[in-house]
């Protein structure tokens, strides 16, 4: 399938070209933000209805992970207000072009630290504490506010989105998983780049800023890094940049050779097992083991995670890929081949979630009309009772998507093997056997 | 700036102001009462001002688990309060003084810590003199052993009791029944010519007559509401928080504020025969309206009504006798 540029429909066009539009949806969802946090930390302590819980980890995932993630890559980058604040105080405006002095320290962010390996980091901090922090509001809400300020700080100390590039929970696994997404931008014309001056895509213009996420478009390859802010539509001055549809999963014919982004497919391919495990399977034990944390057995909780994410699963894929006849260095195999484990994650991440939101979709009745939890009754849903959705469907979607994954990914893995001239075989057996422990999970 | 900034920063710090303001607003005009399981806090506020005359309007919420709100001595139906959701209650108070609000859901294993007052000033139009209790004009220990030396085989029946009563110099009045223990009765029954088993059966007659099937039914409501958690459905000291408060002893106790000293019991068993037969119905009504003093039976006197207990009493002795 050919790419459709998007960009050539003249509404499209003027709606990415123009700050308006973008401006209106960040105002909305920087309001809601804010009153997430507020509801987190006055509202109803009891998260089934309570704003922050039900729109966070419930309204908001939901759209995530089924919608935007699958369907628009960094989609939720594009409209993400935690980057904001920051942002216009690094500018010192909101849609001014930017002065020429940095008004802030516009420090650049040291090479060590750039990759995600922060990220990677940054998501665990956030996954071992996750059973308190997915049903504790004012947990949310200080999460929601750390992040907030996170994010204003790093953009007084370095320049451009460090947050989002580097240490966002969220970030990470969306970049990662956008490679698989059906949109892209991405420049019409490399040579028009070569030849371009000043290069204002990076460096910025009066027609706008340089490129937020520290990306040149005119080496764009794949999504993972670029966040759709569309900063480089309003700077280049030849009209060189597209967002076009395009088939599923295009930026994986070409595998990362990277360890940092290699082991970030591992971390979510892992915790969406363990998740259903936890959060979804029969066992209190392990509930109450993830729940109480700071006891005995939360760190033991902890300990098996993190063997379970850095020894068992990439030691397993390893010992797999250990005989496949191959002068590249292992770790170059390790790395390329584990980006079948993309697709897979991705689609371990649609099944664990259709689950959990189905399950729990009905409270979004109840906190929009009441969600603060005072009583209030704004569209006459507050009493709306709980009931599961669609129940019928979800063992066989859940299947359905799983199926889908490990097929979808014994074919990345085929491209990935041919790339790094390999048997694929290990690889699709690891992923069959991770899928079918799934199945055994969920269903 | 030009003029699109201008607006742009506008519109942002008043949606941010209002984000912020609009909820805080409307947070501080709505006091609720929360409650919480005893060991998180249990009701808070805990004291609440009220005026002989003018309706109370409370706004009550539980931030845990399913509580009940009642107020005691006072003729209302008991009101769930649900998690994360707001129970709107209006009361009206005709007399002033303290009154007790208090769970009515088995919450957790200090649900009767959850208590809390009421305090309603004015003036009564109607006072009520202040009636003497009964196990306080008969200067009775409650905390004294009074186990019965002899029990009967089995279940005493008050219908073979009343078959031989007729001919027998026996008190049935109610002031004898609440005065005595059953064993007392037995005892006093030891010049006649009747057997031992005989002698129950009449206690058991003596026990019946002073017992109605209303107060039954009233006592039997409370006690599956309020004593059963504890003492059992049926009476043998085995409720769903009988092994737990076994389990936490003193380091539950310890939790609250103020009952370091403590030491947790097991809940009585109303089916042993050597405990009850030897208590009357004036101590059990000292021990239900006390409480236990620390052993984790909570006191019940400003809870329920006189006549309540009375009724709680009748139920109890039914674990011993047949009807």
């Amino acid at each position: 399938m050919a790419k459709i540029e998007l960009t050539r429909i003249p509404f499209i066009k003027n709606a990415l070209k123009s700050r308006y539009p973008q401006l209106a949806v960040f105002i909305v969802m920087l309001i809601g933000y804010i009153f997430a946090i507020l509801a987190g930390l006055i509202g109803t302590p009891v998260g089934s209805h309570n704003f922050s819980i039900v729109f966070v980890w419930i309204a908001w995932w939901a759209i995530l992970i089924l919608v935007a993630v699958p369907f628009f890559g960094r989609g939720w980058c594009a409209v993400c207000p935690i980057p904001l604040p920051g942002e216009w105080l690094q500018r010192g405006a909101v849609l001014s072009p930017p002065d020429k002095r940095p008004k802030w320290l516009n420090l650049r962010v040291p090479k060590m630290f750039r990759n995600i390996w922060l990220q990677n980091i940054s998501f665990l901090l956030l996954a071992l504490f996750s059973s308190v922090l997915l049903t504790t509001p004012n947990i949310t809400g200080v999460v929601l506010a750390t992040m907030l300020f996170a994010a204003i700080r790093l953009s007084t100390v370095f320049e451009r989105r460090a947050f989002c590039r580097y240490l966002c929970p969220v970030g990470g696994f969306i970049g990662l998983y956008s490679q698989t997404a059906p949109i892209e931008l991405r420049i019409k014309d490399k040579q028009v780049c070569v030849t371009c001056e000043g290069k204002p895509c990076y460096n910025g213009s009066q027609a706008g800023y340089g490129c937020p996420w520290d990306v040149f478009p005119g080496g764009l390859t794949k999504n993972t890094y670029c966040g759709l802010c569309m900063e480089c539509i309003r700077t280049c001055p030849h009209d060189n940049i597209a967002v076009n549809l395009r088939p599923f999963s295009a930026d994986l014919a070409k595998p990362s050779t990277r360890m940092d982004e290699a082991f970030k497919a591992f971390i979510m391919l892992g915790s969406a097992m363990i998740y259903a495990g936890i959060l979804l399977g029969p066992w209190g034990i392990l509930k109450d083991a993830a729940y109480n944390v700071g006891t005995d057995a939360w760190f033991t909780y902890v300990a098996a995670f993190l063997a379970i994410i850095f020894v068992a699963l990439p030691g397993l894929f390893t010992v797999g890929i250990l005989h496949t006849k191959n002068t590249l260095p292992l770790k170059q195999r390790f790395a390329s081949l584990s980006t079948a484990l993309i697709p897979l994650g991705l689609m371990f991440w649609v099944a664990f979630s259709l689950s959990f939101v189905l399950t729990n979709a009905s409270y979004i009745l109840t906190a929009l009309s009441d969600p603060l939890g005072l009583g209030w009754n704004l569209f006459g849903t507050a009493n709306a009772t709980w009931q599961p959705m669609l129940t019928s469907m979800l063992a066989p979607a859940q299947t359905l998507a799983l199926v889908g994954g490990l097929i979808w990914s014994a074919r990345t893995a085929q491209k990935a093997a041919g790339e790094v001239k390999v048997s694929p075989i290990p690889v699709i057996v690891y992923c069959f056997i991770a899928t079918c422990l799934m199945l055994w999970l969920l269903l | 700036m030009n003029r699109s900034e201008l607006i742009s920063r506008f519109l942002i710090v008043t949606g941010i102001l209002l984000s912020v303001g609009a909820p805080l607003f409307l947070w501080a005009r709505t006091p609720l009462i929360h409650a919480r399981m005893a060991e998180d806090g249990g009701w808070n506020p805990d004291i609440i001002q009220a005026e002989v005359g003018k309706p109370l309007h409370l706004k009550i919420t539980s931030d845990d688990v399913v509580h009940g709100f009642a107020v005691g001595q006072m003729e209302m139906q008991s009101v769930d309060v649900l998690p994360g959701k707001v129970t709107d209650i209006t009361l009206n108070f005709d007399k002033p003084g303290i009154y007790t609000f208090f769970c009515t859901r088995w919450c957790g294993l200090n649900h009767w810590r959850m208590r809390g007052t009421i305090e309603v000033s004015g003036s009564s139009s109607d006072p009520e003199p202040a009636s003497s209790l009964l196990y306080v004009s008969l200067d009775l220990d409650l905390d004294a052993p009074h186990d019965a030396p002899v029990v009967p085989n089995g279940k005493p029946s008050a219908t073979n009791g009343q078959l031989l009563e007729t001919n027998l110099p026996i008190d049935l009045s109610a002031e004898y029944y609440r005065s005595h223990s059953p064993y007392q009765v037995f005892n006093e029954l030891s010049a006649t010519t009747l057997t031992e088993s005989q002698r129950w059966d009449v206690v058991a007659y003596l026990w019946q007559t002073n017992t109605t099937s209303t107060s039954l039914v009233n006592g039997n409501q409370l006690y599956a509401q309020n004593c059963a958690a504890c003492h059992g459905e049926n009476g043998a000291g085995d409720g769903v928080f009988a092994d737990d408060l076994a389990a936490a002893g003193e380091s539950s106790m310890q939790t609250m504020e103020g009952a370091m000293d403590m030491v947790m019991q097991s809940p009585v068993n109303f089916t042993d025969p050597r405990r009850m037969l030897g208590a009357s119905p004036a101590l059990l009504q000292g021990k239900i309206l006390r409480g236990g003093m620390g052993t984790g039976m909570p006191m019940w006197g400003s809870i329920f009504t006189e006549e309540q207990i009375w009724d709680l009493v009748a139920y109890i002795y039914s674990f011993q006798f047949e009807y």
